[in-house]
């Protein structure tokens, strides 16, 4: 926890005025080459890179989320094959295959990359949902049909609550996934700290690569820790803390 | 009263409760036991419709269960289950309170509700209220699933091996808290068991069941004294009939006063037993202490008395083998004609 925000007070003050950490940076530009990447600013870029992933991951949840549910509906356990493969489809492409399938379709910017990730998060949201929804002891289903609570109250008073610590680690796992694989996007022409990268290797600049890069990963590690606070909370009181990576 | 008509369900080519009628007095408790895979739990499930039945009705004061909203019924039924079911990310007092929030019931008397079923189950609604089930010990969190299944006044309660979790010690506490707070509450109670023992403590009526069929329905001393086939005789065991038996008989037709100290046997009188006390429990002392003869307490306004072995061992043949009657655990029956016992027993 103190090291997260350590990172997080650290990641603040590079994006906030990178001009202090030229000095660090120095060892890895060219002779005479610009130190720091200034075609757009990193928090700029930043913040894009995170919006990207959040547009991603929002319709990734509702519906890996949502077929976690369907499938764990009494009787509707023979369309679970059939949605675990459309999951697994989408994890099996790669996100460079998306962006080339879908350039074409809807051209060079975001778009493309929201699809990637969206497909690309699907999996790990799904099978989290399902394990999630399986924890539920079969004794508290019983007992919750048995008293008389509605299907939906069912689900929202007892199975949700209770699933809800397993499905945001699985939103976690696709977070932080997304987050790292976002910066491909750039390659066409998305705006994420892939374009710092990109830039550093087409120029042959380290200290580009090293900023873009270095932030990225700072990012997904915040994002794993904020999370991980999240899952922290939902967990029904009493039960062992977080078993997750 | 409740009647369930020719219920009929099967699973694949498997039928689980094949063409069982059985009828449940208001203010009875009614034992379904037999062995696992015999179809009980089943049974229970089709009370309150966990389990559509094939063919064949459910009647709750006969009204076809059918005709009722699905969580309107099951609202009106009280279900204990063996693990208990509580949801594990409510407190107790919210778990119990769970079917009168359901109802709508104001918060005020939700709590009032919650504090009083607390109360009469032993748990101190100030400490325990508050706690989660994981904080509670397995005979705790029991009593709370059957004050969860007390709350909002069911007539009716469903009860799948609610004993099956504890252990034996608490589960005899548990089971003389049920027939308790059963007597008090007049509900009408539909036990499932696996335990013969549980069943015949417990029950008013019995009714036994193998492959989803009901072998034999009957009150204890039937069950015990005539059993219908040899699997009920299995359940009951049979070199444990006579003490069933005894087990069934009240204790307070066979005291009679005690005249001028007779002989114990050498051995102490000890402590009296309670007027409440079985035949078994009597005869249980006798072999423990060596005593031939028990003080007993008096009865409501009645002076003590005391209990002969003889007596104890006559009741007990009574409505036997020989005689083939039954003898209901009231006295209504035969064995426990306590004037007439004495007389034969010396």
């Amino acid at each position: 926890m103190k090291a997260s925000l350590g990172l997080a007070a650290v990641t603040g003050a590079f994006l906030a005025m990178p001009g202090a950490f030229e000095p660090l940076l120095r060892p890895f530009a060219p002779p005479g080459g610009p130190i720091l990447y200034d075609r757009a600013s990193l928090a700029g870029l930043a913040a894009a890179h995170l919006l990207l992933v959040a547009a991603a991951l929002l319709p990734s949840a509702l519906l890996g989320v949502g077929l976690a549910i369907w499938v764990t509906r009494p009787g509707q356990g023979r369309v679970l094959p059939l949605a675990r493969a459309v999951v697994t489809f989408g994890q099996t492409l790669p996100p460079v295959a998306v962006l080339a399938i879908c350039v074409p379709i809807f051209g060079f910017g975001a778009l493309p990359a929201l699809m990637a990730l969206f497909l690309y998060g699907l999996l790990p949201i799904f099978e989290s949902a399902l394990a999630g929804f399986g924890s539920v002891p079969v004794s508290v289903r019983t007992a919750a049909d048995g008293m008389g609570l509605t299907p939906r109250q069912r689900l929202f008073r007892v199975e949700l609550p209770l699933a809800a610590p397993l499905i945001l680690e699985g939103l976690r796992l696709s977070a932080v996934i997304s987050l790292s694989t976002a910066a491909i996007g750039s390659t066409v022409a998305a705006r994420t700290l892939g374009e710092v990268i990109i830039a550093g290797i087409n120029v042959m600049n380290l200290a580009f690569v090293l900023q873009g890069g270095l932030l990225t990963a700072a990012l997904a590690l915040l994002l794993h820790e904020a999370f991980g606070v999240l899952a922290d909370r939902a967990r029904p009181p009493g039960s062992t803390a977080h078993p997750g990576p | 009263m409740i009647e369930l008509d020719t219920l009929r369900k099967s699973y694949g080519d498997e039928v689980v409760v094949d063409d069982v009628s059985l009828t449940l007095e208001t203010g009875t408790i009614t034992a379904v036991v037999g062995t696992s895979g015999s179809g009980k739990s089943t049974l229970l499930k089709l009370v309150n419709r966990l389990v559509e039945p094939e063919s064949g009705t459910v009647r709750v004061d006969g009204t076809d269960t059918r005709a009722l909203p699905l969580t309107e019924l099951r609202r009106s039924i009280g279900y204990v289950i063996q693990d208990n079911g509580l949801f594990p990310h409510w407190s107790v007092a919210r778990n119990v309170g769970a079917v009168p929030r359901l109802l709508g019931w104001p918060q005020d008397e939700i709590d009032a509700r919650v504090s009083e079923l607390l109360e009469l189950m032993r748990l101190d609604p100030e400490r325990i209220g508050p706690r989660y089930p994981h904080e509670l010990s397995g005979g705790q969190a029991q009593r709370v699933g059957v004050a969860r299944a007390l709350a909002a006044r069911p007539r009716m309660m469903l009860m799948d091996e609610p004993f099956g979790a504890l252990d034996p010690v608490i589960r005899q506490e548990a089971r003389a808290e049920l027939a308790a707070i059963q007597r008090r509450l007049g509900a009408t109670v539909l036990l499932v068991t696996h335990d013969m023992g549980e069943a015949l403590s417990l029950g008013d009526q019995i009714a036994v069941m193998e492959a989803g069929r009901l072998l034999q329905v009957g009150t204890p001393a039937e069950i015990v004294l005539s059993p219908a086939a040899p699997q009920v005789r299995a359940l009951i065991g049979e070199d444990e009939r006579g003490f069933r038996h005894l087990a069934l008989l009240p204790l307070a037709p066979l005291v009679r006063p005690n005249r001028a100290h007779v002989p114990t046997g050498g051995a102490e009188l000890g402590e009296p037993l309670a007027a409440g006390a079985s035949c078994a429990d009597a005869l249980s002392r006798m072999i423990w202490t060596g005593a031939r003869m028990l003080p007993v307490a008096g009865q409501a306004g009645e002076p003590p008395g005391v209990v002969a072995i003889e007596d104890v061992l006559a009741a007990g043949r009574a409505g036997g083998p020989q005689t083939g009657r039954s003898g209901r655990p009231d006295g209504v029956g035969s064995g426990c004609d306590g004037r007439r016992n004495r007389g034969t027993g010396r």
